[in-house]
């Protein structure tokens, strides 16, 4: 996708069906949506300083294995994007007890996913967001699909 | 997202609908700050009952109008929320916050 803010709303869709494919509950669903806009979004500010028309690379891949025995299943999506170097000590959120716009994405993400990991690759940034079907095994090795 | 006022009693109501998200929350500010700072509307109801999805922008914006409400001595009143705008408000520790009401007629009277 390219950083306009017009196509967040055809990638959340696209989130969701895929949520509903892997039989996520609909809460864990929309947390899950939630995540995937709010770390979009983030790109588009932050990375890409609101131009529109950068490359942002979203891939969403169902996760699957066995750890202890038990079957493992999830979702990962994964957004690499070109933009300014993010700064991991900036990506920290806020304490909720300020009243005061700003600085909710990355909250959202951190309480609704698994998993929330930032890395730099290549000059790109990359954001892997693994949401776990319960029961959550963080641990898990899984394989792609 | 479409934005449609309502003036009753002297007030507003902004009917909302769609998904608030990055794409059109400048839109949802612009009006609601327009009607507490500029118009000096003493009552600025939000209606939510056709709102699908708000984002982080979106909320801010929400505390940016409840912030200048306070300051100007107004009120702003939200309605009609959502299971998912709800989430949000709750995720945001939002939810006892603002004044909230199930719907136009709890709003109008509160």
């Amino acid at each position: 996708m390219e950083s306009n803010p017009a196509a967040l709303g055809l990638v959340r869709a696209a989130v969701e069906r895929a949520t509903e494919v892997l039989h996520f509950h609909e809460e864990e669903s929309r947390a899950i949506v939630r995540s995937v806009d709010e770390a979009l979004a983030n790109v588009i500010r932050h990375a890409y300083g609101g131009k529109a028309g950068c490359p942002i690379e979203v891939t969403c891949r169902h996760l699957h294995g066995t750890q202890d025995g038990s079957c493992v299943s999830g979702i990962e999506i994964v957004l690499r994007d070109s933009g300014v170097r993010a700064d991991p000590a900036k990506m920290k959120g806020r304490p909720l007890e300020e009243l005061r716009p700003g600085g909710l994405g990355l909250h959202f993400m951190r309480q609704s996913m698994d998993e929330v990991e930032f890395s730099r690759k290549k000059g790109k940034n990359q954001l892997r967001l693994v949401k776990y079907l319960a029961p959550a095994a963080p641990a898990a090795a899984p394989e792609g699909e | 997202m479409q934005i449609v006022a309502r003036a009753i009693h002297g007030w507003t109501i902004l009917d909302l609908s769609g998904d608030i998200d990055l794409a059109n929350s400048p839109a949802m500010r612009k009006a609601l700050l327009g009607e507490i700072k500029e118009k000096r509307t003493s009552r600025v109801f939000l209606n939510l009952k056709n709102v699908r999805y708000i984002d982080s922008s979106g909320i801010a914006s929400l505390v940016e109008g409840l912030k200048a409400s306070r300051d100007l001595g107004s009120r702003l009143i939200l309605y009609g929320l959502s299971k998912t705008v709800r989430e949000v408000m709750q995720l945001s520790r939002l939810q006892k916050i603002f004044e909230i009401y199930e719907d136009e007629e709890q709003a109008l009277a509160s």
